[in-house]
């Protein structure tokens, strides 16, 4: 079997990946690595539910409650103060690393909230809130919201909830029986009325990139708002939203090597500063009297209340170690690793890879269909050696159900995953069916 | 024993593969029980005696996981196993056994199930010391615990 030659995060890459002893000193950076499971060392491969966190991550987090931990934008002590630049130069991270400007970043609790962010502003412009400014954004009867079939629930519901609220229609592109997106049916799909088109910039449960090239510009064409939500490809490949021509863009800390309950919305100035808040409550306003409020420009427009402070620097923190890496060799890393993992559960028998075939781009992560086992047992089997992998729906119920399976078994990697982790993650679902009394190829 | 071996003895995989009680018919009440983050599914049915008093008969029909699907097997060999020995359960026997085993499952390994009452479900026990687990492991209790109290609440 040779190695995919196929494009890997977002393009070949003339990197080198890590050396095994850089690998190894990525590796060390990773407390958690050092953990036994049930008498084998810990094998990471869930990192696209969270990823684990380095060691400098956790420590920012830490050093802030230590040494300055106060409430941002109000007070005047030199403590609010400083806590208050070391928030603003966490959003200013955030910005370059997106290279977007720091008032189009917005700090959420999670890619969920930032989603629902945007589609309630949305829906407040539907109800007429935010005036003439914001009411080019407002949904009426007859206008659609297109999705596609793979989404994550997070990238569905608040969808379908809007339009529900709204009376628009959501419609989706649906994906081909491999589970990828049917890009011929985008040009039927996504049209005059389309106003909205939300997508996942890479499948959670496939690892496929989305075909962003053809959706987009459709989008446009239709004078659609386009939402990405890049949950899946923020640790794998460089995501610039302008790049890519889309208007709001959500990602979550907690999968870039971040801390929990901190997310990051992106949204174009003029959107964001046209839109009515979602939330709202103090640090967002102006003047306030018993009557209304009149609201900040973002970012502080949509982030009402004390905001996720330690988070927001702990994320900063992950994006410099993420930074530092190189996104070019965690891509030629990762590519290898893909291609290995595909590679080795393409010789398995009895093994459902869910997706389009192993050329097509996507990052190092598979879902896995174990012919005649449940992906709980399957899981279990691996867990018992120390492997962590995903079981489930992967909150995709509508993908898994059009690909005919009720739940997956799924393997991710992450910048410390190794070959021979993958190696023995391979070697582990090779067992699955043995285990459980079924062999041969059509046993 | 290992631990996968605990969880999956030989008693859970035959009755994974081979499940009692599996079918429902037109007029049974069920109670349709999901387990929401793997997909296991369970609806099952309690069948009375002519007088309302007492279980003859547990039947069920699912899918998901071995354990879920086993569990639900085992449950209705126990309520057969009694019925026949001319024990079948009462409201109040069947949700003992379903509290029973609800205690022993979520114990993590500390309360075995008793074997003279669970008969081949004692099994289960293993599935205690897997957290993620216990869940699967209920479905079908939980399904026939729902049963019972809409029946009370409707009497």
């Amino acid at each position: 079997m040779t190695l995919s030659p196929a494009p890997y995060a977002g393009g070949v890459t003339e990197a080198a990946p890590f050396s095994s002893a850089e690998l190894e000193h990525i590796r060390a950076q990773f407390p958690i690595l050092r953990r036994d499971l049930h008498g084998h060392p810990l094998v990471y491969l869930d990192s696209a539910a969270t990823a684990q966190k380095p060691s400098r991550v956790i420590e920012a987090e830490a050093t802030f409650y230590w040494e300055a931990n106060a409430a941002v934008h109000r007070g005047a002590h030199t403590l609010a103060g400083e806590a208050t630049e070391l928030y603003e130069d966490a959003r200013g991270t955030v910005a370059r690393f997106l290279a977007v400007n720091d008032d189009e970043v917005i700090f959420t609790s999670n890619a969920t909230e930032g989603l629902n962010l945007i589609a309630y502003a949305i829906g407040n412009a539907s109800l007429g809130r935010g005036g003439a400014a914001a009411a080019p954004y407002a949904l009426r009867e007859g206008d659609e919201i297109v999705v596609t079939e793979l989404e994550h629930h997070a990238n569905l519901i608040p969808w379908q909830e809007l339009a529900a609220r709204t009376g628009a229609t959501l419609r989706y592109i649906p994906v081909d029986d491999s589970g990828a997106i049917d890009v011929d049916a985008a040009t039927g799909v996504i049209g005059a009325r389309t106003r909205i088109l939300a997508v996942s910039h890479v499948s959670n449960v496939t690892g496929a990139h989305s075909p962003l090239e053809t959706l987009v510009p459709l989008a446009r064409a239709a004078g659609a708002l386009v939402v990405l939500d890049a949950c899946q490809s923020a640790p794998h490949l460089p995501l610039r939203p302008r790049e890519l021509d889309v208007d709001v863009a959500v990602f979550s800390g907690h999968k870039l090597y971040g801390p929990t309950g901190i997310g990051v919305l992106y949204g174009r100035a003029e959107l964001l500063n046209a839109l009515p808040p979602f939330l709202t409550g103090g640090s967002m306003i102006t003047t306030v009297t018993m009557e209304g409020a009149e609201y900040l420009p973002a970012p502080q427009r949509f982030e009402p209340g004390t905001p996720r402070i330690a988070q927001a620097i702990g994320l900063a923190e992950a994006i410099r170690f993420v930074d530092e890496l190189g996104f070019d060799r965690i891509a030629a890393t990762e590519h290898q690793l893909g291609a290995r993992l595909l590679a080795g559960l393409a010789e398995l028998p009895g093994i459902r890879v869910l997706g389009a075939g192993i050329d097509a781009p996507r990052v190092a992560l598979a879902s896995v269909v174990v012919d005649g086992v449940h992906a709980h047992d399957a899981g279990q089997v691996l867990d018992n050696v120390g492997i962590a992998a995903r079981v489930g729906h992967h909150c995709a119920q509508p993908l898994h159900r059009r690909l005919g399976a009720t739940a997956s078994l799924r393997i991710s990697a992450g910048v410390h995953t190794t070959a021979d982790e993958i190696d023995q993650a391979v070697a582990a679902i090779a067992g699955v069916r043995h285990f459980f009394g079924l062999t041969g190829e059509n046993a | 024993m290992s631990g996968l071996e605990q969880l999956y003895q030989q008693i859970i995989m035959d009755h994974s593969k081979s499940p009692h009680g599996y079918g429902l018919t037109e007029g049974d009440v069920t109670s349709h029980q999901r387990n929401p983050v793997c997909g296991d599914e369970v609806t099952l049915a309690l069948r009375w005696s002519a007088d309302g008093t007492r279980v003859e008969e547990v039947a069920w029909e699912g899918s998901g996981c071995s354990i879920s699907q086993a569990s639900a097997s085992l449950f209705a060999t126990l309520a057969a196993e009694d019925a026949d020995a001319g024990n079948a359960w009462t409201p109040d026997d069947l949700q003992a056994f379903i509290d029973e085993f609800r205690e022993a499952l979520r114990s993590r390994g500390q309360i075995p199930l008793d074997e003279e009452r669970f008969g081949d479900a004692a099994a289960l026990s293993g599935v205690s010391k897997f957290v993620a687990r216990v869940k699967c492991a209920m479905l079908a209790w939980v399904a026939a615990e729902d049963l019972l109290t809409r029946r009370a609440a409707e009497a």
